[in-house]
């Protein structure tokens, strides 16, 4: 269910490394947590954010949430496409509806993540 | 926790349940967006069950219930319904509801809210103790389904004996549906046509499934309490605890239509007449948010500089694509068009007082 080439957080936020940077979205769980999502705050590329900063925030009908960055680094780029579809993080939660890409200022930061066996063991803990 | 008899059918449609007013209840089923658009255009099939039902019996009943509420439930002949209110001596609300009048003077059905079912019944059977009337809480025992929406009357027709085709807005009549003993009533809270059906029948999942066969091939959706929420809100029908509740009046909710000074002494009456004649210091009006962003409950308003109020309900609203909601103001600030700002977070947003209801459906 969870692609295994991804790191995850227990915030639901997922991290595909790429090099020395990073593309960062919101999980499957946390977008079917959110439901609808109608707007996405993304931030300007130049920030940088230290993990656990907020990244932007994501709106659905119901409710608002907060993206947390996985790891420290600066904003290369947002996901514009987001502006105007939205709801591409709802069809594609790991794909297209990536929501930044970083550049890592330090990449042992990844050892604080975890792997998608874990992140689904994460949930199931989460269900009960 | 407590589960109304389509619990299970819920959770066989795969709803995502959570807890609401002391029930598990569905949230959504495919999202609220599709299921809010299935209800404006189709229909779209409710479980709200977890709603209460108190029964006001008895040869005074009409003279208590005319007490306990400020709307004139005099004018109600039996199979017509009322929207009104439960008013504390001060003029704000115990709750909203619905009348059903089953027989005059002497026996009414009060429809209430789910969170404050608990709460009415104590009010009611304690107000009503100088009347010869008994008050029974009759709410577990029944359950209710809403079908609302265009295609409601088309989907509902083939499987009850009632002639709905006669039957008005704000009347109820006793009938079949599915073959089950119900009371079906012209009503709703989606500002959309449609009917709600209760029933004391053990096996609501009969009407359930019956309906879903009937209406699927038409497109009709079951619907969560999601786009309960925001269909409500776009034909700006109250939530209780959200825009009305003990600290709102009647009046400042910008409901006077359900004041009837003269029918007679109610309990908040003398209250009401004095701010009538006072003139509102504020009142409730409806925003359309005018910033790209979306104004949630609680968000703190600002006008001409300070904090004035916050945010009753806010939502972005699916068929009419904006995002809207209701806000106490005071009364220098609730002209159409006026602008204010609503705190989302660390920014403010404009947003500008719109005419209501935001949406209205076309009369046929």
């Amino acid at each position: 269910m969870y692609p295994d080439n991804l790191y995850y957080t227990k915030d639901h936020e997922w991290l595909k490394l790429e090099g020395e940077e990073a593309v960062v979205g919101i999980t499957d769980f946390a977008q079917k947590q959110l439901g609808d999502i109608i707007y996405v705050d993304l931030p300007q590329p130049g920030k940088v954010l230290e993990a656990h900063q907020a990244i932007g925030s994501v709106e659905s009908v119901k409710s608002v949430s907060d993206v947390y960055s996985p790891i420290s680094g600066e904003v290369l780029a947002a996901n514009s496409e987001l502006a105007q579809t939205p709801d591409l993080i709802n069809k594609d939660p790991h794909g297209q509806g990536w929501i930044v890409r970083l550049k890592i200022k330090d990449k042992s930061e990844l050892n604080n993540l975890m792997k998608a066996a874990d992140y689904e063991k994460y949930l199931e803990g989460l269900e009960h | 926790m407590k589960k109304t008899r389509l619990n299970a059918v819920h959770k066989e449609a795969g709803a995502r349940m959570v807890e609401f007013a002391g029930f598990e209840m569905p949230v959504e089923y495919k999202g609220i967006i599709d299921e809010h658009l299935a209800v404006r255009t189709r229909a779209g099939l409710f479980d709200v069950s977890h709603m209460g039902e108190i029964i006001v019996e008895g040869p005074e009943a009409l003279a208590c219930v005319q007490y306990l509420t400020p709307n004139d439930a005099g004018k109600l002949a039996p199979g017509q319904v009322q929207y009104t209110a439960l008013t504390t001596p001060e003029g704000t609300f115990v709750d909203d509801m619905l009348v059903y009048c089953l027989s005059v003077p002497d026996k009414y059905l009060l429809v209430v809210n789910a969170a404050n079912t608990d709460k009415d019944f104590a009010w009611v059977k304690e107000k009503a103790a100088p009347f010869r009337v008994f008050v029974v809480n009759r709410s577990d025992e029944h359950s209710q389904l809403a079908l609302q929406g265009p295609l409601a009357q088309e989907i509902l027709q083939p499987l009850t004996d009632l002639d709905l085709g006669q039957m008005k807005s704000f009347t109820f009549a006793f009938g079949k549906v599915a073959g089950i003993d119900c009371l079906v009533s012209r009503t709703g809270y989606t500002g959309e046509d449609g009917f709600e059906i209760y029933t004391l029948a053990q096996n609501p999942e009969v009407i359930w499934k019956a309906i879903i066969a009937q209406g699927t091939p038409k497109g009709l959706l079951p619907v969560g309490l999601g786009a309960r929420d925001t269909l409500r809100l776009e034909a700006k029908l109250m939530l209780y605890g959200n825009d009305i509740s003990d600290k709102t009046t009647v009046l400042e909710a910008d409901l006077k239509w359900i004041v009837k000074f003269q029918k007679g002494d109610f309990l908040g009456k003398s209250v009401l007449e004095k701010q009538l004649q006072e003139g509102l210091k504020r009142k409730l009006v409806g925003f359309e948010v005018v910033d790209k962003g979306i104004a949630r409950p609680h968000y703190p308003v600002f006008a001409g500089g300070r904090q004035v109020s916050e945010v009753c309900s806010g939502t972005f609203a699916p068929y009419v694509k904006k995002a809207i909601g209701l806000v106490y103001l005071p009364i220098e600030y609730t002209e159409i068009g006026t602008e204010f700002e609503i705190g989302v977070r660390d920014r403010k947003l404009k947003a500008r007082v719109i005419p209501t209801p935001f949406y209205k459906r076309e009369k046929k």
